[in-house]
């Protein structure tokens, strides 16, 4: 299967061990991702904060590009506000929007190609087949919450998700490692995003809560779809602990590299070592097989 | 709390309130303020306006006061509102539409959310990509903290997670054209 590929910047910064666990799965299944040539930035939640037509024309160029170079071709985003602001254009572009669009980004736009997330290409029959029969170190007795956030489930007239209060894609992709899936109350509640740099006392409660139900639930780690979401899980739970004299220890997984280590991936190689919370020994000592602490 | 003539009021800003819910679609009128977008906001704790009280004010022609609060900055854009509304009120999109005129009329009442979306877009027109180096540095100098986000630096260089040198596209004209193209768009509105 291919997609044309729309890494957003994340991938190719704080997100570089989704990128480098993506690549790893993506071989393993025989999926191609063949990146759109000279994408911009989507313009997150900057672009549309300033104005509709930024926050539709940004992404709205990148759908031109990818349908001039690959047409028709499904357009994968693995991340969920690029995801988001994708979905948006595509549905500016198909509606009464498509004129002052094309204008706007100096070039014809149709919105022909479908926008999919990780989660819904690999969740494709075959995708999930491939996902099956490639994992080579189950990971049985681990415990995990899978996080989705908000913007791949909301708004659902954007996004099409059907539970979007309680998404299964993910959980269903988890379950393929032999990991089990807690069932938790804040899969979808949102982790602050941006707001992190500019209201980072406003957002802190936010993190502090999504681990405290994860916790008490009985996860041993957060799995995300989502570089933004990653970066404010994992890089910020240290601030957390320490503003609320916790001691939280959820490593945070890209479901890709959940995906790689049962696939026999390296630590180095998918991206796991390199974490802010250390990530490494609780999926080290379950496949040597170790007791889980 | 100071007496509001609100009839007179309300004739003054109607048409700009219409055009402004009109520019996203949304019937303000539709909302019986069953509260629902406040309590499943994630925010609602820090802001001075609950969701469902922005969108009264508005009823009530009370613009200003919308255009002064806090809470559309505070907002997350989360969608929580929005999706759950059982009027399919957009009050995300509303939330966002105040805080678009707010910042045009130059009020901002959150300096500092002003400068993140400032700076985040700066090396988006520069690079057509978003530069994490390029938006700290702006933000911590205009935002007075200069040190935030300062010890992560070490993991992240390790990790290669920081970019030194921005990436860029390659037609980066196109990108630059199509921002001016949808400021003055904005402007015209
Ligand atoms: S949930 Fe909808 S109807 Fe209820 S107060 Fe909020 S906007 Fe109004
Ligand atoms: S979109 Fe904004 S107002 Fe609505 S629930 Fe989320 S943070 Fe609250």
């Amino acid at each position: 299967m291919k997609y044309s590929y729309f890494p957003g910047c994340g991938m190719e910064a704080t997100g570089i061990e989704y990128a480098k666990s993506l690549a790893f799965v993506n071989r393993a299944i025989g999926v191609e991702f063949i990146e759109i040539d000279d994408w911009n930035c989507c313009g997150a939640t900057a672009g549309h904060s300033t104005s509709h037509e930024l926050g539709m024309a940004l992404p709205a160029r990148n759908l031109a590009l990818s349908e001039q170079q690959r047409p028709g071709m499904p357009i994968v985003v693995p991340c969920a506000s690029c995801y988001s602001r994708m979905k948006y254009a595509l549905q500016a572009a198909q509606g009464s929007e498509n004129e002052k669009l094309s204008r706007l980004i100096g070039m014809p736009v149709s919105g022909a190609a479908e926008i999919v997330s990780i989660m819904e290409a690999y969740s494709d029959p075959v995708a999930a087949e491939a996902i099956k029969a490639a994992i080579k170190k189950p990971l049985d007795g681990l415990k995990v919450a899978c996080y989705y956030g908000c913007l791949y489930t909301r708004p659902p007239k954007v996004t099409g998700m059907e539970n979007c209060e309680d998404p299964q894609a993910m959980d269903e992709l988890v379950r393929l490692t032999g990991a089990a899936c807690v069932d938790w109350a804040f899969k979808t509640e949102c982790c602050g995003a941006g707001h992190h740099v500019d209201l980072p006392a406003e957002s802190k409660p936010l993190l502090y809560k999504i681990y405290k139900n994860a916790r008490a639930n009985g996860a041993q780690a957060i799995i995300t779809a989502c570089p933004m979401c990653m970066m404010n899980l994992d890089m910020r739970q240290g601030a957390v602990n320490m503003a609320y004299g916790e001691d939280f220890d959820l490593p945070v997984y890209f479901l890709t590299e959940l995906l790689a280590v049962a696939m026999g991936a390296g630590f180095g190689e998918c991206g796991v070592a390199t974490h802010f919370h250390p990530a490494k020994k609780l999926l080290q000592n379950l496949i040597n097989n170790k007791e889980v602490v | 709390m100071a007496e509001k003539n609100l009839s007179s009021l309300s004739a003054a800003n109607a048409v700009r309130i219409e055009a402004l819910a009109d520019s996203i679609g949304a019937k303000l009128h539709e909302c019986y303020q069953c509260g629902k977008c406040t309590a499943g906001c994630p925010m609602a704790g820090s802001m001075d306006l609950m969701p469902r009280q922005v969108i009264r004010h508005l009823q009530l022609g009370l613009l200003d006061e919308a255009l002064h609060s806090r809470a559309p900055w505070i907002c997350a854009t989360c969608y929580t509102c929005s999706a759950r509304c059982p009027h399919d009120v957009p009050i995300s999109e509303l939330m966002e539409a105040v805080r678009q005129q707010a910042e045009r009329a130059g009020i901002r009442p959150i300096r500092r959310s002003h400068l993140f979306t400032k700076y985040f877009l700066l090396p988006l027109k520069w690079f057509g990509k978003n530069h994490e180096l390029t938006l700290t540095m702006f933000y911590n100098l205009a935002s007075g903290r200069v040190l935030q986000h300062f010890s992560y630096l070490p993991a992240m260089l390790k990790g290669s997670k920081l970019k030194i040198f921005p990436a860029r596209v390659k037609n980066r004209e196109a990108v630059r054209r199509l921002m001016e193209n949808c400021e003055r768009e904005a402007e015209r509105i």
